[in-house]
């Protein structure tokens, strides 16, 4: 027996209200992390080790620039996602909850924004 | 009426259900967990990809001084225990995008597939570090190091 009315349905979101949009984010950028993580471990490891001349050689190339950062805005949103979970899970006190949360957002958009500057500032040559 | 205060907040006290150290450890529960731990490892390793992209937009300097940070044996285990957690949780997540289709659920699937991925993922750490010359540096040399170290 269903209790929801039409409209209810219609909006498909449920009791959280935001229905499955957190799943389909991870989903998402789990798929994008999965393309991605190939292929910055592989120019990574065709760095690894080199000085900074060569390394800044490669960011020559913008598609060296948009994969890092890429990586760096699908990375962020889900580890954000997967950390939000697991506090959820875990901290039940309401205030420490509150804040761990936000202390999850800052520190992904933190470690996002510091690889799009990096990245920025390697591929635009300074 | 009887008095039902305990030390849980004043609610009568509940039988608890079995806690998970009373299950003997079975893979798909080892690697659900190892999904989780994995994920959240990543998630502060993430900021050492940072870390080293911000060096190389520092500068020389400070890139070489990372970059031996990185290259040490402290830092290459780190890195080594990051190859493996990426590859643990990226095959955990293809895991995942097969249970989101609805399939796979039979018992005998889901521990081919959990044995799968924790074999998969060592063997593809593995060949990283051997492919790029990095494995006998780090593991190679630690005896080695620890030797001259203390003699
Ligand atoms: C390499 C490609 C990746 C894939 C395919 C992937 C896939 C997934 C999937 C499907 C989930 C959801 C699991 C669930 O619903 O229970 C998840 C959770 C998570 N992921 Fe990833 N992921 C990837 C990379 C990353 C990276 C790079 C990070 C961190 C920087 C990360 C951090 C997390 C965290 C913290 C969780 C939450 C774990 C949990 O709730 O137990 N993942 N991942």
């Amino acid at each position: 027996m269903n209790m929801r009315t039409p409209l209810k349905n219609a909006r498909r979101l449920g009791s959280a209200k935001e229905g499955a949009d957190h799943f389909w984010k991870q989903r998402v950028t789990a798929v994008a992390n999965l393309i991605l993580v190939v292929l910055v471990m592989w120019l990574v490891l065709s760095m690894a080790g080199s000085d900074h001349a060569t390394v800044k050689t490669w960011f020559a190339n913008p598609l060296v620039g948009i994969v890092f950062a890429l990586l760096g805005i699908s990375g962020a949103i889900h580890m954000r996602l997967g950390m939000q979970v697991i506090i959820e899970d875990y901290v039940h006190g309401e205030g420490v909850k509150v804040v761990s949360l936000m202390l999850n957002t800052f520190f992904a958009i933190f470690v996002g924004a510091a690889i799009l500057f990096a990245v920025a500032k390697l591929s635009f040559g300074a | 009426m009887a008095e039902a205060k305990t030390l849980r907040g004043g609610r009568a006290e509940r039988p608890l259900s079995p806690h998970l150290q009373v299950y003997k450890p079975i893979i798909n529960m080892v690697m659900s967990i190892l999904h989780r731990i994995t994920g959240a490892a990543l998630y502060f390793g993430s900021a050492l990809l940072a870390w080293w992209l911000v060096a190389a937009a520092a500068g020389p300097d400070y890139f070489a001084f990372v970059n031996g940070i990185m290259g040490s044996l402290i830092g290459r285990l780190i890195l080594f225990g990051f190859t493996w957690a990426l590859f643990l949780h990226a095959l955990g997540g293809i895991r995942h995008f097969i249970w989101d289709t609805g399939k796979g659920y039979e018992l005998s699937t889901v521990d081919r597939m959990c044995w799968t991925s924790l074999i998969a993922s060592i063997v593809l750490t593995l060949l990283v570090w051997l492919l790029s010359g990095q494995f006998a540096a780090t593991f190679a040399q630690a005896p080695l190091n620890y030797i001259s170290a203390v003699g």
